[in-house]
C-alpha cells in the first residue's frame, strides 16, 4: 500500500468531507458485503474480519484518489482479493484428508445431465439465456446466485471461487489445495455445470 | 459429431484455464457449429466468468458498480 502515511493522513483530512467513506450507511454496506465476500472464500469469520478491517484502513489512508463510491468499491475489493489470495497461498498445508474424500463422492454428481452416449438429455439441454448481462443490476439476482454459490460442494465452491473470484492461475489452485491439474479441471467443470444450471432453473428460465 | 456433448463440454470449461491444442480447438467449434445445447453452455460459461467480475467488484448489491463494469465491458467489444 501507501509509502507515503504522512501526506495521506493530511489527504485524509482535506477530503474527508466529500468522501463516500463519510457516509455511516454506505460504509456499513460496504463493510457487509465484503464480509460475506472474505467469509465464503475464507470459511473463518475472524480472518475474514481482519481481512477486511485491513482493506478498509487501506481506503481510509487513500480516501482522496477516488472519484466515487463504485471506483471506491471496486478498489477495496481489488486490495481484500489480495489479502485473500496470499491467505489462501498459505494455506496448502492444511488441506485435509476430510476434503479429499468429500472430493470422491463427488465424483459422479451429475453424470445424469447426459445419456449413454454422452449427449444432453432433452430436460438437461442448456438454453437460450435472454440479455444475461442485465441481471448484474437486479439485487434480486445476486440472491440467488449467492444461494447457488452456497449449494455447491465446499471443495467445488472453494476452487471456482478461487479461480474465479480470487483469479487465481491453475498452478497456483493446485498448490493451494493440494489437488492435481486434471483434478483441479473436473472440480472447476463441475463446480460450473451446477452453478449454470441453478442459475437457469431460479433466474433465466424461472417461470412466474 | 466426433466427440459427445459430455466431452465438448469438459473442453468449453477447460478452455477458461488453458489454451486448447488445434484439434481441441476444431473440435469444439465443429461440435458448436451443430449443437444448440453445448453452444448456449459455452456462452453461460461466459458469462459466468462475467458474473463473478462482477461479483468481486463489488456489486453483488449495488448498481453504480455494475453500471462502471459494464461501461467498461463495452468498450471492449
Amino acid at each position: 500500500m501507501s509509502e507515503n502515511v504522512a501526506a495521506d493522513s493530511i489527504n485524509l483530512v482535506e477530503s474527508r468531507e466529500q468522501s463516500p467513506l463519510s457516509d455511516p450507511q454506505f460504509l456499513q454496506e460496504l463493510r457487509g458485503q465484503m464480509l460475506r465476500f472474505a467469509s465464503l472464500q475464507l470459511n473463518d469469520h475472524q480472518l475474514a474480519e481482519d481481512a477486511v478491517q485491513e482493506a478498509l484502513i487501506g481506503a481510509f489512508k487513500n480516501v482522496r484518489t477516488f472519484a466515487g463510491r463504485a471506483a471506491l468499491r471496486t478498489w477495496v475489493f481489488a486490495i481484500l482479493k489480495n489479502k485473500i489470495a496470499d491467505i489462501l497461498r498459505q494455506r496448502q498445508r492444511y488441506a485435509d484428508a476430510d476434503q479429499l474424500l468429500r472430493a470422491d463422492r463427488e465424483q459422479h454428481d451429475h453424470d445424469e445431465l447426459f445419456d449413454l452416449r454422452g449427449h444432453w438429455l432433452r430436460d438437461e439441454r442448456p438454453a437460450q439465456w435472454e440479455d444475461p448481462e442485465s441481471a448484474v443490476y437486479d439485487k434480486h439476482f445476486w440472491r440467488v446466485f449467492e444461494v447457488c454459490l452456497n449449494h455447491l460442494p465446499v471443495r467445488q465452491a472453494q476452487v471456482f471461487m478461487m479461480r474465479e473470484f480470487i483469479e487465481l492461475e491453475s498452478h497456483e489452485i493446485c498448490a493451494a489445495a493440494e489437488i492435481t491439474v486434471s483434478n483441479l479441471n473436473v472440480t472447476l467443470y463441475r463446480a460450473r455445470v451446477r452453478l449454470r444450471e441453478c442459475l437457469e432453473n431460479n433466474w433465466y428460465m424461472l417461470e412466474d | 459429431m466426433l466427440k459427445s456433448c459430455r466431452e465438448i463440454t469438459r473442453l468449453v470449461s477447460e478452455a477458461q484455464e488453458r489454451q486448447l491444442s488445434l484439434s481441441e480447438g476444431a473440435n469444439v467449434r465443429l461440435h458448436l457449429a451443430v449443437c444448440s445445447g453445448c453452444r448456449n453452455f459455452s456462452n453461460q460459461m461466459k458469462t459466468l466468468r462475467e458474473i463473478a467480475r462482477c461479483y468481486t467488484n463489488g456489486s453483488g448489491a449495488a448498481n453504480d458498480a455494475a453500471a462502471d463494469s459494464r461501461n467498461q465491458d463495452n468498450g471492449d467489444r
